[in-house]
């Protein structure tokens, strides 16, 4: 509590002098933001991997002597908890947020940072024991990202044992440093923006990662409660959520505990968790479409107004995960109608990306590529949605590939896409130099073309009826041979698709000493993190004075102008000397 | 879930009050200059102080969130079936004057702090973490109390939500006592006031927070 505060230090910024507190235990944000990226990339790649060796298991069955039904289901487990969690939500908050965040309001750094730092570290630990379940005793568990009980922690489910343990263990400590990190940003946001940074100010990826951490900070808790209640039930006996059931023949110890109950505490984060990761995902592909197609944001008030309204909607929509959980069927029509009315905000977001685009100056560059290709997967992913909103669509659905298409298109790709769009976009601040556009469009359209030969016949295996989870289905009357022939296609994309993000790579590192440098402002944008003094951007960001905002983030061509973009911090003109609204209205 | 429900509701539609405040409705693309930030007067200034009461109050947001989700998750279980009421021990009202009086010599501690009263401040202080301390002391008492009489954690969901509400209402007061035992560290050290009455203020509010949660469970517990 004593921390003094970056932004309060007028005088000096105490930059660190070694090594090891610039770079290791680092309180700088923008260092900690590329901490949690890199970490989250890593893991997020061992999840890419385990996705490869599902997909070889799916398309040739018997084939893989290492893959056998336990290790399927550990790597569906894995693959799937990593990349919600680890993954995405960890590199679009701890990530972008950390770096955005005081960069675009004006600050110096997050207000905590010593609490900032802390955040990341307990991430790295959480990250560790999860890797570290790979080599417990018995493997990670196979229990499916839900861990749903009774089964994640009985005797015949994978890992029951260790890595049941390790997993809710490690998502607990995920949730303390995501909590350290939401307070930063939440404070940070609210206190810390500069003069005439109003609310109503900030570029909407300010917005994004603003209400998604309030959403964070509200639902992450229900995961820790379940996850806490599970390892009492696991490791003490009790029976909060374990039934009295015969398991391998043995009469357990519980008894009378309800399985449901993790259902709805699960979802009650889950759902939510799906907007902790889109909404700053559409936060950042609203300002990657306005920048890149020198135009305002169309709807800018309705943008914001959208991201509260989907804030508020997604935490009473959580039981659409359990229609077949045998819920009430006036429970049923209640969360259709809310998941329904969801779509509506969402809807405006997409039709305002579509409408910015409409008769912009578009620039075709890679990150309005990804952006562009992000619009596209979440129309798709969100028609789908509309289906499995119903409960009557729902219920046949539910267990078969239409729902791995839908929510791979709507919550895997869509905020990868953007992700990928966001790093390209600000690899030029982050770096100081630009990455080579070749490589970066040839990664932009074989992993765009290669996800959707993915995900899309998915959705037609699903309506066929092919069931999900299935380690193998072999052979079963109502599946056709076809279908294995897709299963093979697929695999083959997928395999195509993870080696592709080498380009990435190769992109990334090779152009850190190889590329042209960038310049402080690249892409011509307005938003306050491309006008600091320096880039990279030093420590402190803004040199001795904080910037002043004079406007709002999206002054791109507007007639009168000498260039097609205003930057916020440029104060208003001599002609233009009015303060108010009335004035120009 | 209606309980928690409403919560989320509650904070949700306190967020959007307080947003359409923040001019939410303004036109900004028309907008110029900086007199249009409300804060835009000459003294506006980032304060420290301001920003850490607001983590503090977001912070407990979302604790309450936390035991909310719980005493949802009590609710549902309770009507399960297999419910046997735990017969709460007597030794729970002592823990409760004892963190009443741990939350009023945080108090008095900033009081003096306010005032720069140093024996106060000094008295106060070090009490509220006495008392906190005692707390602690006594729920574990009451924890041995209940398994010696058989009341095991896993023997009943009862028994096994009383272990695990009152478990980690302590390891919040905990946290707690560690920024308390900095903080008192230095008010022992002579440290000048000045430096550590925000220390003290957040954590009177904390200490009070605590003790209304704690009053909020016992209230539970006592009544199912």
């Amino acid at each position: 509590m004593e921390q003094v505060a970056i932004a309060d230090q007028h005088d000096e910024h105490h930059e660190p002098t070694s090594f090891i507190t610039r770079y290791i235990w680092s309180q700088d944000h923008k260092v900690i933001a590329v901490q949690y990226g890199l970490t989250a990339i890593a893991v997020g790649l061992i999840a890419l991997v385990l996705s490869g060796m599902m997909r070889l298991q799916l398309a040739y069955p018997e084939s893989f002597t290492f893959i056998n039904p336990i290790a399927y289901y550990q790597f569906v487990t894995m693959h799937g908890m990593i990349m919600v969690i680890y993954l995405l939500t960890a590199l679009l908050l701890g990530g972008f947020g950390n770096y955005l965040i005081p960069l675009m309001i004006g600050a110096r750094d997050m207000v905590f940072p010593y609490l900032n730092m802390l955040s990341y570290w307990f991430y790295l630990v959480s990250v560790l024991v999860l890797v570290s379940s790979f080599f417990a005793p018995g493997g990670p568990t196979g229990a499916g990202w839900t861990l749903y009980p009774p089964q994640a922690i009985l005797p015949g489910t994978a890992g029951f044992d260790w890595g049941i343990l390790l997993m809710l263990i490690s998502l607990a400590i995920f949730i303390v440093a995501f909590t350290m990190g939401g307070l930063n940003y939440v404070t940070t946001i609210l206190q810390a923006r500069t003069q005439g940074m109003t609310l109503m100010r900030m570029p909407l990826t300010v917005w994004g990662i603003f209400v998604a951490t309030i959403l964070g900070l509200l639902a992450f808790p229900a995961l820790f409660v379940s996850a806490l209640m599970m390892l009492l039930d696991h490791v003490v006996g009790t029976s909060f959520f374990m039934p009295a059931l015969l398991s391998q023949g043995q009469l357990t110890d519980h008894e009378g505990g309800s399985p449901i109950l993790f259902q709805h505490l699960f979802w009650f984060f889950g759902h939510p968790e799906v907007y902790i990761v889109a909404l700053p995902a559409f936060g950042i592909v609203s300002d990657l479409i306005s920048t890149h197609a020198r135009k305002n944001i169309f709807g800018y008030r309705m943008m914001v107004w959208a991201i509260l309204a989907i804030g508020v909607l997604s935490f009473i929509v959580w039981a659409h995960h359990m229609y077949v959980s045998g819920m009430h069927p006036w429970f049923g029509f209640f969360f259709a109608v809310t998941t329904l009315i969801i779509a509506v905000p969402t809807a405006i977001k997409v039709y305002n990306w579509v409408l910015t685009l409409w008769r912009g100056n578009i620039h075709l560059t890679v990150p309005m590529l990804f952006a562009i290709g992000f619009i596209f997967t979440f129309i798709n992913g969100g028609l789908t949605g509309l289906w499995l909103g119903n409960v009557v669509v729902d219920v046949p659905l539910s267990d078969t590939y239409f729902v791995v298409g839908h929510f791979h298109m709507v919550m895997g790709l869509s905020p990868v896409l953007v992700i990928f769009g966001a790093i390209y976009h600000w690899y030029p601040k982050i770096t100081g130099r630009m990455f080579n556009d070749t490589l970066g469009k040839l990664h932009f359209w074989l992993t765009f073309v290669g996800a959707y030969s993915i995900f899309l016949p998915m959705h037609y295996l699903g309506m066929l009826g092919i069931p999900r989870r299935y380690f193998a289905n072999l052979t079963t009357d109502f599946i056709p041979e076809s279908a294995q022939d897709m299963n093979i296609g697929i695999t083959a994309a997928a395999i195509f698709v993870g080696l592709v993000q080498i380009l990435f790579l190769i992109n990334m590192v090779w152009s850190l000493r190889h590329g042209k440098p960038a310049g402080g402002n690249p892409w011509g944008a307005t938003t306050l993190e491309w006008q600091t003094p320096q880039t990279p951007p030093a420590h402190g960001n803004w040199g001795p004075t904080l910037p002043v905002v004079h406007r709002w983030a999206y002054d791109y061509s507007v007639p009168g102008t000498a260039e097609d973009f205003t930057p916020q911090n440029v104060p208003v003109s001599p002609g233009h000397d009015t303060e108010d609204e009335e004035a120009r209205t | 879930m209606n309980i928690i429900v409403l919560f989320m509701v509650s904070v949700m539609a306190v967020f959007v009050w307080w947003m359409v405040l923040q001019r939410v409705t303004a036109k900004t693309w028309l907008e110029q200059g900086v007199a249009i930030d409300p804060r835009a007067g000459a003294d506006f200034q980032y304060s420290h102080r301001v920003a850490s009461k607001v983590a503090l109050w977001v912070f407990m947001v979302v604790i309450t969130a936390l035991f909310l989700l719980f005493v949802t998750a009590y609710h549902m279980r309770m009507h399960l079936g297999d419910w046997r009421p735990l017969a709460l021990p007597g030794t729970l009202w002592v823990s409760s004057a004892l963190l009443l009086l741990a939350s009023i010599a945080l108090q008095a501690a900033r009081h003096g702090a306010s005032n720069n009263r140093r024996s106060l401040l000094l008295t106060g202080f070090i009490l509220g973490g006495v008392f906190a301390l005692a707390f602690l002391a006594a729920q574990w008492w009451a924890w041995q109390q209940l398994s010696a009489a058989g009341f095991l954690v896993a023997s009943n969901p009862a028994n096994s939500f009383f272990y695990l509400l009152t478990g980690l209402h302590a390891v919040h007061l905990l946290g707690g006592l560690l920024v308390w035992s900095k903080t008192a560290g230095k008010i022992a050290g002579g440290a000048p006031v000045a430096s550590v009455r925000l220390s003290v203020e957040l954590c009177s509010v904390y200490w009070h927070y605590l003790f209304l949660l704690w009053l909020g469970l016992f209230a539970l517990l006592l009544n199912t």
